[in-house]
């Protein structure tokens, strides 16, 4: 694959036309709500920018990340994020394996130092050395820190990557971690969701190639064109929420008439992602739009939330158990103390004069 | 031992009971309680708040019987009640609180601030600061018998000339007699006409009475300055009496604290039940009224109303009584504003009136009666009891009222048919 | 920790501990109270105290003494704030979801239309009393710290609340856990402050009535 090739020339020699890669900017420029005149600009800067390399590191992770990024359906304009790099290394779309496949990767890292995109999904296992998750004989860890020394960003895809995920969930057994728990000294972009909108990684990807820089990140390093806002803030059932109509069951009449899915346990309001606009698979839908509330599967630790079931206005703990115990203490403090208060009592009784008239 | 500040203090952790700490604990600071109580209405000075007078013993409460109030003081965050402290709220505790317990029956969380005034003073008491007025009656109760100092000679005086009137005989430490009769030194030194009237009355219902040449004074001075120990020694001479006469029932006479003092708090101070049942004279006149043992004759068409006293009405639950007996000859009876268990305390009661120092502040409060009577346009006023009867006769005057007050026994006896002369 | 984490935090771990303290406390405080005790009166009784005193216990929400204008305000401002706080929080949709998850039922929720304006009616209220308070010269001397400091935890959570529900400054999320926050701050006080009038209110009443009762007088 040649290194010095421009996104122009590749798009040439795949016969792309100039018509469907300015439709891909336009809808990039929306994405990153950029003015529609910015369509053009990325456009010129997409065209001339040189394919980065970038090295792709699956660790823990069910691959349904790469599977959301490749698995659409249609040809859509998420395939193009394909044009817009250069994938040297992917163990699971690339075609080369064993000495081959690391050699690529060892390959890029040596002739992009400084320069490549490390993307990384799934999250790196800590515990017991790390033996939980070793691709030819090395962790994780090794791998990640290796491949990050000579990055100049690391995108991590997926929520794994991201926050740790659902390996991380309790109890962690293998001692999970998102990207950001390891490296520090690195630029690290979050395209957090179980799994993230392919169309986010291609934004977060056109935005790198034009401006030469990560978007803007929200506090969990997310960008925050596509993280800006919750899904309730943007689902076309809000104003069911605001008439107080809520569906009780997924099979009752609430539910029929496309009513609020809070009280089942939608976690909307509090899941920072764009499927409300953006939706899937090429925009048919969003999980609310087909009848289930929102798993929050963008946030940190989603998976402990308590149940997906459970409303967000609930306690996600038992608090029965620890109530019963309480008034057990409770009770326990109360009659050792008053025992204490009536003996104080009897005594200042017992010492009590009788008070005389002479006294007056 | 002398009294104290640490006496006092200790007398007040003695006082606090289970309704007492509820009390203190369920208070939202509403001031509710002020528009209920006539030191603060007639004067519009919030320092006469009923809950503000119960503040020292608060502090009390909290440092001794509370989590955070212990921890505090372990850690000299709260600061102890001090003598002085003690000494400014005694004119709130005594001067301006006549127990009559209106604030109790108006706070929404439902305290009984009268009972807990009426702790509180035992505290202040044990720490020394109770006025002069009521500890020199208190005196004169224990050493004299009574807190006018009236003697069993001076009672005998009022018994030869009620024989003389009446032509009737006072019986005096009859044995085995069904009622034993007590009177307030208020009665006997201002309304001796009340035993003329009791004579007759008793004479015409048929009723089997005496009184005690060592158990005749019903006032108890020890309830009013708050000392169970000294209200004990009072109750007791009246209980031994009683025993001694072997009488079924003790007639607690037209004097509020009286009533309060035997019929509910008696018991407590001696420490075991009575052999004997107390009735309020009211209570027993409605009670032979109902078995027609008690019949007027003519009718009164004076316009008049019935104050009622606080610890025979709100506290002592003698409400309907004293309305059904004025029904009897008194067509033009008409009820003050508030009348009944909501009505407003005379303004000396609960040892008020034995203080001096108070009558100033007595005399302004009286207003609340003032206007209650002038809505009503009466020219009499029935009660019963003694004290009250006292300060209205005062507080009109000091008014320049014209109306005529007088005690309910004394007014049936007036309208008593005469079966005497049959 | 971020946001996420600590909304996990205050819908878990946070209720937890909030829940206990308040339990705890509340147990404590109405044993405490009750294992006082009190002498048994010796006097012969003319009424019982069970009856009246429990007659008390309701009877006395309603006023029956005469009230000046003062009492109207204390008592009108003091209703509605009381009435509108157990309505915002007994028939919130969101607040009867919690309830149901604690106690296994639920009932009706009112609309939400009604409840922000019950919600804002409740403020106003609140914020007349403490003016109140503050001016009228008998609270003002009655008054502690205590009394500003309960006002406030009190008050945060209907605000928040309404800040929440009309999503006025904040995001959900950060709304949500500011929410749940003066929430656990007020379960945690209740027990330790005048707060816990919430259920002495009731004693006290039965007290009171059974103290008239035992004398056979209905107060």
């Amino acid at each position: 694959m040649n290194e010095h090739e421009t996104l122009g020339e590749r798009l040439e020699q795949q016969g792309i036309s100039r018509r469907a890669f300015l439709k891909f900017c336009t809808a990039m420029a929306s994405m990153m709500a950029l003015p529609p005149s910015a369509a053009t600009a990325i456009a010129e800067a997409l065209i001339k920018a040189k394919r980065p390399s970038v090295i792709w590191l699956s660790f823990q992770e069910c691959t349904g990340c790469t599977e959301s990024l490749t698995r659409s359906h249609s040809p859509t304009l998420e395939s193009l994020i394909f044009d817009m790099i250069s994938l040297d290394y992917h163990h699971t779309l690339q075609a080369a394996s064993g000495h081959g496949a690391e050699k690529s990767r060892e390959d890029a890292m040596q002739n992009f130092f400084g320069k490549y995109l490390l993307v990384v999904d799934g999250s790196i296992p800590l515990n017991d050395g790390g033996v939980y998750s070793t691709i030819a004989g090395r962790t994780n860890l090794d791998l990640l820190e290796e491949a990050a020394k000579g990055a100049a960003a690391i995108i991590a895809v997926g929520t794994c990557a991201a926050f740790g995920g659902i390996p991380n969930a309790k109890p962690n057994p293998t001692g999970a971690v998102a990207v950001s728990d390891i490296i520090k000294d690195k630029p690290i972009i979050n395209i957090s969701g179980c799994p993230p909108i392919p169309a986010v990684i291609t934004g977060v990807l056109a935005h790198y190639l034009t401006f030469g820089e990560l978007p803007e990140l929200d506090e969990l390093g997310r960008p925050k064109s596509f993280y800006g806002e919750t899904i309730h803030d943007r689902c076309y059932r809000r104003p069911f929420y605001d008439q107080g109509k809520f569906a009780k069951s997924f099979d009752d009449e609430g539910a029929r008439n496309g009513w609020c899915l809070f009280e089942l346990g939608c976690k909307g309001p509090t899941t920072h992602n764009a499927c409300a606009t953006t939706k899937w698979n090429g925009g048919t839908s969003f999980p609310i739009e087909s009848g289930h509330g929102c798993l929050g599967c963008s946030e940190p630790h989603f998976w402990d939330a308590g149940s997906f079931y459970t409303p967000l206005s609930a306690p996600t703990a038992n608090l029965e158990t620890i109530a019963a115990g309480a008034a057990v203490v409770g009770a326990g403090i109360a009659v050792a103390l008053s025992a204490a208060d009536r003996a104080k009592k009897r005594r200042t009784q017992q010492a009590h004069e009788k008070l005389t008239v002479k006294e007056l | 031992m002398a009294t104290s500040l640490n006496r006092g203090v200790q007398s007040m952790i003695e006082q606090i009971d289970a309704p007492m700490a509820t009390f203190f604990s369920a208070c939202v600071h509403c001031g509710l309680c002020a528009d209920a109580c006539l030191f603060y209405t007639e004067t519009q000075d919030p320092k006469y708040t009923p809950i503000h007078k119960l503040a020292p013993m608060r502090r009390v409460w909290q440092q001794e019987f509370t989590f955070w109030g212990k921890l505090m003081s372990k850690l000299g965050l709260s600061k102890p009640v001090t003598d002085a402290e003690l000494a400014e709220w005694e004119p709130l505790v005594y001067d301006s609180c006549t127990l009559c317990g209106r604030c109790s029956l108006v706070c929404p969380v439902g305290n009984d601030i009268a009972y807990m005034v009426r702790k509180m003073r035992e505290g202040m008491v044990a720490s020394g600061h109770a006025p002069d007025g009521l500890k020199g009656a208190t005196r004169r109760a224990i050493e004299l018998g009574s807190p006018m100092g009236i003697t069993i000679k001076t009672l005998q005086a009022h018994f030869k000339h009620a024989e003389q009137e009446t032509g009737l005989v006072v019986p005096l430490d009859r044995e085995g007699a069904d009622y034993l009769l007590v009177l307030s030194s208020a009665e006997i030194a201002n309304f001796s006409e009340i035993i003329p009237a009791v004579t007759r009355i008793f004479h015409q219902a048929d009723v089997s009475w005496t009184m005690a040449s060592d158990g005749f004074e019903a006032t108890n001075s020890g309830i009013q300055i708050g000392s169970s120990d000294l209200a004990a020694e009072l109750v007791n001479r009246i209980v031994k009496a009683a025993e001694r006469l072997k009488v079924k029932y003790v007639i607690s006479p037209e004097c509020g604290h009286a009533y309060t003092a035997l019929r509910w708090e008696g018991p407590n101070l001696i420490g075991r039940p009575y052999p004997f049942e107390v009735v309020h004279i009211i209570e027993l006149l409605d009670q032979l009224r109902g078995e027609g043992r008690l019949r007027t004759t003519g009718m009164d068409d004076t316009r008049m109303t019935f104050h009622d006293p606080c610890q025979m009405v709100r506290r002592g639950g003698v409400i309907n009584q004293p309305r059904n007996l004025l029904n009897m000859f008194a067509p033009n009876f008409v009820e003050m504003p508030d009348a009944g268990v909501q009505n407003w305390c005379c303004g000396g009661g609960g040892g008020v009136s034995a203080n001096p120092r108070a009558d100033e502040l007595r005399l302004k409060v009286f207003s609340k009666k003032k206007s209650q009577l002038e809505a009503i346009d009466v020219t009499t006023v029935v009660t019963s009891c003694s004290n009250c009867r006292t300060m209205l006769e005062e507080g009109l005057e000091h008014n320049h009222m014209d109306l005529n007050v007088i005690g309910l026994t004394e007014l049936i006896a007036q309208h008593l048919a005469s079966p005497e002369k049959q | 920790m971020n946001q996420q984490e600590l909304l996990d935090f205050v819908r878990g771990t946070g209720l937890q501990i909030a829940a206990a303290v308040f339990v705890l406390g509340m147990v404590y405080r109405m044993l405490h109270l009750m294992l006082l005790g009190r002498k048994k009166n010796l006097a012969a009784p003319r009424g019982t105290e069970w009856g009246p005193g429990l007659r008390t216990m309701w009877h006395r929400s309603i006023p029956s003494v005469g009230l000046t204008s003062r009492g109207y305000f204390i008592v009108i401002s003091g209703y509605i704030f009381h009435l509108g706080f157990l309505i915002t929080l007994l028939f919130l949709s969101q607040h009867i979801d919690l309830f149901r998850s604690v106690f296994g039922f639920g009932w009706p929720a009112l609309s939400p239309g009604l409840i922000t304006i019950t919600a804002i009616l409740t403020i106003a209220a609140m914020i007349a009393l403490l003016v109140h308070r503050y001016t009228d010269p008998v609270k003002r001397l009655i008054s502690d710290y205590q009394d500003y400091l309960t006002w406030t935890l009190t008050f945060l959570p209907l605000l928040t609340g309404i800040m929440l529900k009309q999503g006025i400054a904040l995001g959900y999320q950060q709304m949500l856990i500011v929410h749940i926050i003066t929430l656990e701050l007020l379960m945690i006080a209740t027990p330790f402050t005048k707060l816990v009038h919430m259920f002495t209110t009731f004693s006290a009443r039965w007290y009171n009535g059974a103290i008239s009762g035992f004398k056979g007088i209905k107060v």
